[in-house]
């Protein structure tokens, strides 16, 4: 077992040491875990996020859950409940004011209406409840990394568990959905069907990451590790790994980093990802001139 | 504040002209109705153009970059809306530079956004740090939802000067920016600078976002210009007509809002944006069923 006592000294470059010295903690253990399984999810979710041009309602669905998140506190449910609950209901309500409005897929404005109430209504939730709930908005809004439980890690397993298997069995039809709707619409794909589906498989893993990054910080996990892997590579199932490397890789540093230092986790994790966002870019941008944009949007059809 | 006030405010009575005399009696809430309208019909005019040309997200990723920008100033210790206007700006452009296609940009917007959310963290834990020592996120809560009742007399006057400016601009501009949002290449083959423009209007955005997230917060600001503006793209497809219609929406929601808030003793900007959010939904539901014709024919003209 673990001798060395646990400071917060990482200075020396002992990798292994470090590492021992960072998982003592039963706390530190579990932040690790629970942030491992967490970021998995978000590359593979973010991959078809980003490939379906749906950052806004990403960000939008992480922000219903501040409102899911502070209902649930005031009526007195578990928050991985509200959370989920208030992400299906701004899922049904993108998908049905989308189809009301007839806009095409990447309406805006419907995202934005459903975004606008979520925040309203928990705006109101925080004015209903009592004024020492200020700091569990602070946990909400920006994560407790810090103090997830066994029971947390239990239920971030089982949920990640099924996201993941769930994605198994509907990649295929979900990529082909989201590069050209309409070709996959006459092939007898049921892309209408698919885009709600997949709205709620992102409103779940938001509800379950939000314990861990906060709602404001899951959204950094879930664009900016697929960003980078679509922009260094075209093929589906490499960028879907490279997603799945560099969130892991963000949340283990970020976890890290934010250990030894007073400040939050989740401002390290953004800066990392954010970063080797600019790095990809500008380097791309060094090696090819003026890059070729057609090539990288896979279905540009916009 | 507004909670504290509600046990004291006179009650709503059927004598409607009898209850705004009483409402209008407080100072504050006069400075909010003048305030709110002035924001309201900015909002209005600029969140027409958001609706045109795509661009909730970046108008939404503004106001958050405010609130980052805000508190970086506070936990640095330069004056908030100095560093709130450079950092909006400074990142409008760059979203702006990201280009007119929508395919990929929100992806870009989104990653900036993701890191200067990043960035607003950090500053509350410098900010908490120093003023409390306590980790409470009350003041990033109250940056994100502001409070309309809370307008000084010289926020007024800011608030007046910059929208002014603004809406000078935006009027003297929009017949190109009109033109390049409807249709960005014929415009640019016609000879009107589409990129200019766009880089134009996400300086106006910026400035606009960011001085009435200062004053109202930023859940106000998006609704104010996202709903009152998709209402009027919904229903009227004349493009003047909705302009016009968008800002008299937005003041309308405004001053109902603001009035329920003060019978109710709710905050105002949740009447606000959820009134906003209900006429919405009742105009899109409305228009699906009725003006099926009438979407069509506006689609066939935008396409």
């Amino acid at each position: 077992m673990l001798i060395a006592p646990a400071d917060t000294d990482l200075s020396s470059w002992d990798v292994l040491a470090n590492i021992q010295m960072l998982l003592h903690y039963h706390f530190m253990q579990n932040a690790y875990l629970a942030g491992t399984l967490v970021a998995v999810a978000a590359g593979v979710i973010g991959y078809f996020m980003v490939l379906r041009d749906q950052s806004f309602a990403g960000h939008s669905l992480a922000n219903v859950g501040f409102a899911g998140a502070t209902g649930a506190a005031l009526l007195g449910i578990a928050p991985i409940v509200g959370l989920f609950l208030a992400g299906l209901l701004a899922a049904v309500g993108m998908q049905s004011l989308n189809i009301a409005a007839r806009q095409n897929r990447q309406s805006d404005i419907a995202v934005g209406a459903v975004f606008t109430a979520s925040l309203a209504l928990g705006f109101l939730f925080i004015h209903l409840s009592t004024a020492e709930y200020a700091a569990n908005v602070y946990n909400v809004l920006f994560g407790n990394v810090l103090g997830i439980s066994d029971a947390d890690v239990r239920v971030i397993a089982w949920s990640t568990l099924l996201l993941m298997s769930v994605f198994f069995f509907i990649a295929r039809p979900l990529f082909f959905a989201s590069i050209d709707p309409d070709v996959a619409a006459a092939h007898g794909v049921p892309v209408r069907v698919l885009s709600f589906g997949y709205l709620v498989l992102l409103a779940l893993e938001v509800a379950v990451a939000v314990q861990v990054v906060g709602v404001l910080l899951i959204f950094a996990l879930l664009v900016t590790p697929a960003a980078i892997a679509q922009y260094v590579t075209t093929r589906p199932a490499v960028s879907i790994l490279i997603a799945i490397a560099l969130a892991l890789l963000f949340t283990w540093v970020g976890l890290a980093v934010g250990y030894v230092t007073p400040y939050p986790v989740g401002f390290f994790i953004t800066t990392f990802a954010f970063a080797t966002y600019v790095l990809v870019r500008v380097g791309r941008l060094v090696r090819g001139g003026t890059i070729n944009w057609g090539h990288r949007h896979v279905g540009g059809n916009v | 504040m507004s909670v504290s006030i509600a046990g004291v405010l006179p009650p709503f009575t059927p004598n409607l002209w009898q209850d705004i005399q009483a409402m209008l009696r407080y100072d504050f809430m006069r400075q909010a109705l003048v305030g709110g309208t002035i924001l309201s019909i900015v909002a209005g005019l600029v969140g027409y153009f958001v609706v045109l040309r795509h661009q909730a997200f970046a108008g939404e990723s503004l106001s958050d970059v405010a609130f980052a920008g805000a508190l970086g100033g506070a936990a640095l210790g330069i004056n908030p809306f100095v560093s709130l206007i450079v950092t909006t700006v400074v990142v409008a452009l760059a979203m702006g530079g990201f280009g007119e296609r929508l395919r990929g940009r929100d992806v870009a917007i989104g990653t900036v956004l993701a890191w200067m959310l990043g960035l607003g963290v950090f500053f509350l834990s410098l900010f908490t740090a120093h003023v409390s020592g306590r980790g409470t996120g009350f003041s990033g809560v109250t940056v994100l939802f502001g409070n309309i009742l809370g307008i000084s007399t010289e926020q007024i006057g800011t608030i007046a000067l910059i929208s002014g400016l603004a809406v000078l601009t935006l009027l003297l501009i929009s017949r190109p920016l009109l033109f390049a949002s409807l249709d960005p290449d014929v415009a640019a083959a016609r000879g009107v600078p589409v990129r200019v423009l766009g880089l134009g209007f996400m300086v106006l955005l910026a400035v606009t976002v960011s001085e009435a997230t200062l004053a109202v917060g930023a859940l106000l600001v998006f609704a104010l210009l996202l709903l009152p503006a998709a209402i009027a793209h919904q229903i009227v497809s004349r493009p003047f007509v909705a302009l016009a219609l968008a800002a008299a929406l937005a003041v309308a929601f405004t001053w109902l809002g603001i009035a329920i808030g003060f019978y109710t003793g709710y905050p105002s900007s949740v009447c606000i944006s959820l009134l906003a959010f209900v006429s919405y939904v009742v105009v899109v539901g409305g228009s699906g069923r009725m003006l099926k014709t009438t979407r069509k024919k506006g689609e066939a003209v935008r396409a």
